[in-house]
């Protein structure tokens, strides 16, 4: 096992050779630079030259890579060249944000997908089987834009119950240790904050997890089916079993495996940080971020954001191969 | 019976300051004052960042040496309490406030301002780091410029040795960019310096939650009296629904840009305020000479007739902005009031076309930018109108677009015959419409006039601000009769606040402090 994770780990450099390389081509190929967006309608042929000399951005393209290239093997990522603030830091700030939200929106999706999909088989082509089938048809197919929207009107604006948006109310004192807020609350024994930060994660979660969610439930659904189908549950049934018992001990931990492989992935999809998310609810993440500074042309932070989500990518699916050998013992790593 | 005048005319008198003196009294100390705003700041060093919602935030920390009036773009007296000029407008002399110190407690001296020009202008100073100083650059054409020398004569008078007079130059030093830092602090943070911002301002930076929020504190010590606020919180919340949302439920107090569908409710909201900035814009249909017909003056005049400003405002810009006569916008002074727009009105416009020569028609390329910009809330659609009205006289428009770097590189290439573009002010110095957007050595659309050209110089140089007015009320009315653009609008960015919030007057600089801002609770 050990051997198998450090060979994994290892498989890590090339990945995030090539993710360098394919991101740092991809963002300098594109038209426009971060010049032209400092200046926008100032920027006249000779500022746009003046700026880009003092950026660096005139020298060769390798050049410019072999130097991102070196700054990253000693684990420096660069500067923004918007705000000067060096990348890791940047990273640093907002990446626990968005492990926190995405974090809650998994336990929402898992908490409620897996139990509802477990039910649906168990209940096939019953009402709530069709019903909660119809409903999860709905939450892939719904806009977290719109939906976000819809949950601030109603739970904050009308009935006033959960703060609208971002992570900490105006006024409750916290300090930002982890940047992971409800660690941080919890460090400080500060229950108070913990309440806030709790109450503020609530609707930005259920938006954010409400298509892995649907996603989760469909796919717990379908590989119950196939197991409760098969000989061995017939078998467990006819020696006399309870119904709880075959479901919960005989049925869902062989059909877990498809079941955790999505969990997996969708984890790392909102690692990816959650764009709509996290504006709608003013949500410090990464995510939002990354995007601005793709339009901004911010090279060194784009680079550095997006090889970061990569490495988290791939490690998240490190933890999900490790989990199958936990679950289903007939799995084993060399 | 003049006794009896008088003594009424003193009951008046004395009412009227009763009422006065009321309502200042009504003004209150504390409370925590929270602006929602649209994006997070780039940085907290002024002079390194070019956007808006960093100056939200340094405005509050530093001060500037002049700095405008309330509202407008006048400029009144901030760390320097006065100042003159000399015959020659090469060197200006500012005296400053005595006693004004930074928030680390270190003096606002002549040696200081002298420090602050020095990092800013010498690419060789050992703090000139940290970023790009572009408005530096900018403002004072290169480094260091204009600025030849920066003296401090004695502990409170700092000189300026310019290279040639500069007339915007007392505008250029208002600007928010130019706030004066702590030297102390620039040295302790070096390339940090950014996120621990210490200023002379009516607030003090507290903490810069990133991506979230930045906190500051009222400044006990400022020089203009303590703030009304004890904190002002600016949080960023990037979706307009939301913020609304925020406003709404209480979480915020104040906030900007909304959307135009929102506009309805707030105003039949009776716990909330809209109020408007006054314009620093201007988004204009340009017409290039270099390129047949609109080398002639009849077929520029015929499109400026052919336009309806008015339904464009209405339709793309929900209202919030007014038709734009001339290139400069009326909130900045030398605005010419005087000149009458060219009417709305197809029947002139074709006559004006046939005169021309063109009694059918012609076909053109006309672009449009492919970003929203403050001055052109949706470019697309309002060049689709203008292509409409155009088509109503005769005359086909082929619209095209590019993607914005491409965009203005042709357009500073002077590839585009026909275009739509804006521009935002940076000093309010109409030379910094005027001249920058049109003068024949500056301008992309191929206009050339010598007469404007010479005006627009010799008021550059002048330093006599009401000769300027003068010169620049001239200058309009040569671009009204030349048109080397159809002005379209001034927008007027909505601000949306609850009314409890009392005396927030909005800069059409896009930044004002807050220190006399009160919360009526």
């Amino acid at each position: 096992m050990t051997s198998y994770i450090i060979k994994r780990l290892l498989a890590l450099v090339p990945v995030i050779i090539g993710v360098a390389l394919v991101v740092f081509l991809i963002i300098h190929l594109i038209p426009g630079d971060p010049a032209q967006t400092m200046l926008g309608e100032r920027a006249t042929v000779e500022a746009i030259e003046q700026l880009r000399e003092s950026m660096g951005l005139n020298e060769p393209l390798y050049i410019q890579f072999i130097s991102f290239f070196k700054g990253l093997l000693s684990g420096d990522l660069g500067r923004s060249v918007m705000s000067n603030n060096p990348v890791l830091n940047e990273i640093s700030v907002r990446f626990p944000a968005t492990l926190e939200l995405s974090f809650c929106a998994m336990i929402f999706a898992v908490g409620v997908g897996i139990p509802a999909g477990i039910f649906a088989a168990t209940h096939q082509n019953s009402f709530f089987d069709n019903a909660s089938m119809l409903i999860a048809l709905i939450g892939v197919s719904m806009p977290i834009f719109w939906l976000g929207l819809m949950l601030i009107w109603l739970f904050a604006v009308i009935l006033g119950w959960l703060p609208p948006s971002s992570r900490l109310s105006v006024g409750v004192e916290l300090d930002y240790i982890t940047n992971i807020l409800l660690v941080d609350s919890i460090i400080q024994l500060n229950w108070n904050a913990f309440k806030n930060v709790f109450s503020h994660l609530i609707l930005p979660s259920v938006a954010l997890g409400t298509i892995p969610l649907a996603i989760i439930a469909r796919m717990t659904r379908s590989s119950m089916l196939e197991v409760l189908k098969q000989d061995y549950i017939r078998t467990a049934y006819s020696k006399g079993l309870q119904d709880r018992m075959v479901v919960y001990k005989h049925a869902l931990k062989n059909a877990f495996i498809p079941i955790i492989t999505v969990v997996g992935l969708q984890f790392g999809v909102l690692l990816g940080g959650a764009v709509l998310t996290e504006t709608i609810f003013s949500w410090p993440g990464l995510g939002k971020y990354l995007v601005d500074a793709i339009y901004s042309r911010d090279f060194p932070v784009v680079q550095g954001g997006i090889l970061f989500f990569a490495i988290a990518f791939v490690i998240v699916n490190l933890l999900v191969d490790i989990s199958y050998a936990a679950i289903d013992p007939r799995i084993e790593y060399k | 019976m003049n006794y009896v005048k008088k003594l009424s005319l003193l009951l008046v008198v004395a009412l009227v300051v009763a009422l006065f003196s009321f309502s200042v009294y009504a003004q209150e100390y504390g409370g925590t004052f929270v602006f929602g705003r649209g994006g997070d700041s780039v940085g907290l060093d002024p002079i390194q960042v070019t956007d808006g919602e960093s100056f939200k935030v340094t405005q509050q920390v530093y001060d500037t040496i002049v700095m405008f009036k309330p509202g407008t773009t006048e400029v009144i007296p901030g760390l320097a309490k006065d100042w003159k000029v000399s015959e020659d407008g090469k060197t200006w002399t500012f005296h400053l406030r005595e006693g004004v110190e930074f928030h680390d407690g270190n003096p606002v001296n002549a040696e200081a301002i002298k420090w602050n020009f020095e990092r800013w202008g010498y690419e060789d100073h050992p703090y000139h780091i940290g970023g790009e100083f572009t408005y530096y650059a900018y403002m004072f054409q290169d480094f260091p410029g204009v600025i030849k020398e920066v003296n401090a004569v004695d502990e409170y008078t700092v000189e300026f040795v310019l290279e040639n007079p500069q007339g915007p130059f007392l505008n250029n030093l208002a600007m928010v960019s130019f706030g004066i830092a702590s030297p102390a602090a620039v040295k302790k943070w070096g390339e940090d310096y950014f996120k621990h911002p210490v200023g002379s301002g009516p607030f003090k930076f507290v903490e810069w939650k990133q991506g979230d929020r930045v906190v500051l504190e009222a400044n006990e010590d400022y020089w203009d009296g303590r703030p009304y606020l004890d904190k002002v919180i600016f949080r960023s919340i990037p979706d307009n629904g939301a913020r609304y949302m925020e406003l709404r439920s209480g979480s915020i107090d104040m906030m900007d840009y909304i959307n135009p569908e929102d506009v309805q409710s707030v105003k039949e909201n009776e716990d909330l305020d809209l109020i408007l900035r006054p314009s620093f814009n201007v988004g204009y249909f340009a017409m290039h000479q270099d390129f047949e017909p609109f080398d002639n003056v009849l077929v520029r005049k015929a499109f400026a007739h052919a336009i309806n400003k008015e339904a464009l405002i209405g339709a793309f810009y929900a209202g919030l902005a007014e038709p734009a006569k001339n290139p400069l916008p009326p909130s900045i002074w030398g605005y010419n009031d005087e000149i009458e727009d060219y009417p709305y009105d197809l029947e002139k416009a074709k006559e004006l076309l046939a005169e021309a020569g063109y009694p059918d028609g012609f076909e053109f390329d006309f672009y449009y930018m492919p970003v929203p910009r403050p001055y052109f809330p949706q470019p697309k659609m309002i060049a689709q109108a203008v292509q409409y009205y155009l088509s109503e006289i005769g005359v086909t428009a082929n619209l095209l677009s590019y993607d914005w770097g491409t965009y203005l590189d042709k357009y500073y290439d002077d590839q585009f015959q026909t275009y739509i573009l804006g521009w935002t002010g940076d000093n309010g110095d109409p030379d910094n419409f005027l001249y920058v957007l049109l003068d024949q050595t500056q301008n992309n659309c191929g206009y050339e006039s010598e007469e404007l050209h010479e005006i627009l110089i010799e008021a550059q140089k002048s330093v006599d601000k009401e000769e300027r007015i003068a010169l620049y009320k001239e200058a309009q009315e040569i671009i009204h009769e030349d048109v080397p653009w159809v002005p379209i609008a001034h927008s007027t960015p909505p601000l949306v606040k609850k009314t409890m919030v009392k005396n927030y007057i909005p800069n059409p600089t896009s930044t004002e402090k807050l220190h006399r801002v009160w919360l009526n609770d």
